[in-house]
């Protein structure tokens, strides 16, 4: 059978998730107010960059993870969680504009411009902001189909994010963890490719779910 | 002594840890008998390191500062100069050397002098030290990540040990590398970088008085993770030229292959002088952060060309530095 909250349930497992998702910011910013980091600046971009990260590949998880598990109430979740990535990925580029370059506009360009790693990793950042912009149930309202085709961006700036960390990661040589989470945005995206070719596409509630849902 | 909380809250070293009558008393004779004795940096060192037997702590390592070679910039506290290290053979992240170089056994050491000279040598850590007099230098370190320190280092001018194994016409760089044992270093397990990690300097620079064989720093012998037993200081260089836990030193005709200029050459140079006014492919190299001056908010300081060393800039007259970067 599959699991299906009630509604006590869901808005209890979506409290835990928001408080969840929050915590590496609250660690952050403790941590550097109490000075324990030997550099903040470091800290705080690399921190900020690993949860855009973490989060964004949660939020393509919630798809094929709804359709392998049939738990189709997952995707009550996604906006939150989409939400946090543009949250960390805001952090991360305010840590960058701010102290990093204390709100000198014209270095920061100069390094968007001159430096791919940064181009890249600013693409993916500007590209989520319509994304961020157009959540609210009235923008989807508003924006009907062109809702899910704006959404679609998401395929894109998956790919830039990882080679944004692959190219940070190769000026020391270190491929360990862009490998890791490359490896995981692939999977995530290939598996759409495999089920929009191969297969039907999700059906909805009314319809019988796919036969591998159902065993 | 390492102290631990007992239950009741109050500070008791345990009994096990408290020194016997006759070690400390066989350590006092030892004391007076170094007292007796003229007090030359030599026995300083042998005292440090009895001392540092006998009580498993902080080693001591006393030397005369020179203050011509000396910033009297406020120095980095020793926690942050300690806790904060690329040394990639302890893993990559920075926080990764202080947490597992423990593992590195300093004793015994010894560091195998070769190639183009007359007197090749192998030198146990104890004759190394003895060589020359050791010296306080308090120098600015630039990493070429971006950020700074200000570290007072002990040790002598590399030139000091160059000069006693007699460098022949041939040779015309030394290359310093560094261990690679997978059994003391878990980093080396990782594929980051071909092991063992080598450094070279071209002869000229590596007999410039500035260049030091360091064993240690803040008045101690080097902490593991900062390259004991014995590493040099290169301080108009970006760090990583400094190579740490140095085996052996060869004197070479040829431009070594050397860590990071082998796996990257156009991101890392094999002469890495500090150079404000050319820029890593991935980051701007025209300021840097000061670790431990104050936090977050406090704005990056201008990078000096030389890292504020010129006096070694008659060292590269006549050669394109942006393109011999």
């Amino acid at each position: 059978m599959v699991f299906n909250p009630t509604p006590k349930q869901f808005k209890a497992l979506k409290l835990v998730i928001f408080v969840l998702a929050l915590l590496p910011f609250l660690r952050m910013v403790w941590l550097t107010a109490q000075g324990v980091p030997v550099d903040p600046v470091e800290f705080l971009t690399h921190g900020s960059g690993d949860w855009a990260l973490y989060l964004l590949c949660a939020t393509l998880a919630v798809t094929p993870l709804r359709r392998l598990t049939g738990w189709n109430w997952l995707v009550r979740l996604r906006r939150m969680i989409g939400l946090y990535t543009f949250f960390y990925a805001f952090m991360h580029f305010t840590t960058f504009l701010w102290f990093d370059h204390f709100f000198d506009v014209a270095a920061m360009w100069k390094d968007v411009l001159k430096r791919p790693f940064i181009t890249v990793g600013f693409a993916a950042f500007v590209l989520l902001i319509p994304l961020a912009a157009t959540s609210t149930t009235a923008m989807i309202k508003r924006l009907g189909r062109n809702w899910a085709r704006l959404h679609k961006l998401i395929y894109l700036i998956a790919p830039l994010a990882i080679l944004h960390y692959w190219w940070m990661k190769a000026g020391k040589h270190n491929f360990e963890q862009p490998i890791v989470w490359g490896s995981v945005v692939a999977v995530l995206l290939l598996l759409r490719v495999w089920w929009s070719v191969g297969r039907p596409a999700i059906r909805t509630e009314k319809r019988p779910a796919p036969a591998s849902v159902r065993s | 002594m390492l102290i631990r909380k007992n239950p009741n809250g109050i500070d008791l070293p345990f009994p096990s840890e408290i020194t016997p009558r006759e070690v400390y008393e066989g350590r006092r004779a030892f004391l007076a008998k170094v007292a007796a004795t003229a007090v030359a940096g030599s026995s300083l060192w042998e005292m440090a390191n009895r001392e540092a037997f006998a009580q498993g702590t902080v080693q001591k390592l006393p030397a005369t500062r020179n203050p011509a070679f000396s910033t009297n910039e406020k120095q980095t506290p020793f926690e942050d100069a300690t806790h904060y290290n690329n040394f990639y053979e302890f893993g990559t992240d920075k926080a990764d050397p202080a947490a597992n170089a423990h593992t590195l056994r300093t004793r015994p050491w010894t560091v195998q002098i070769e190639g183009e000279v007359k007197k090749p040598m192998t030198l146990d850590l104890d004759r190394l030290v003895k060589l020359a007099p050791l010296e306080e230098r308090i120098y600015r370190l630039r990493c070429v990540e971006g950020w700074s320190m200000v570290i007072p280092w002990v040790g002598y001018s590399l030139a000091s040990l160059i000069r006693q194994v007699e460098p022949t016409g041939n040779a015309k760089y030394v290359e310093f590398t560094s261990l690679a044992d997978r059994s003391q270093m878990p980093g080396v397990r990782s594929r980051v970088l071909d092991w063992p990690y080598i450094e070279g300097l071209r002869m000229d620079e590596a007999m410039h008085p500035l260049a030091l064989l360091t064993v240690g720093m803040y008045g101690q012998v080097l902490p593991n993770q900062n390259g004991a037993p014995v590493r040099i200081v290169v301080p108009w260089k970006y760090g990583f030229k400094s190579a740490k836990s140095i085996v052996k030193i060869r004197f070479v005709r040829d431009q070594p292959r050397t860590a990071w200029n082998g796996i990257a050459p156009d991101e890392y140079g094999f002469y890495s002088n500090v150079n404000p006014n050319v820029d890593h492919p991935r980051w701007s190299q025209a300021s840097e952060r000061r670790i431990g001056e104050g936090g977050l908010f406090t704005p990056k300081r201008k990078t000096l060309m030389f890292n504020g060393y010129n006096e070694v800039a008659s060292l590269y007259t006549g050669m394109d530095l942006k393109k011999n970067f």
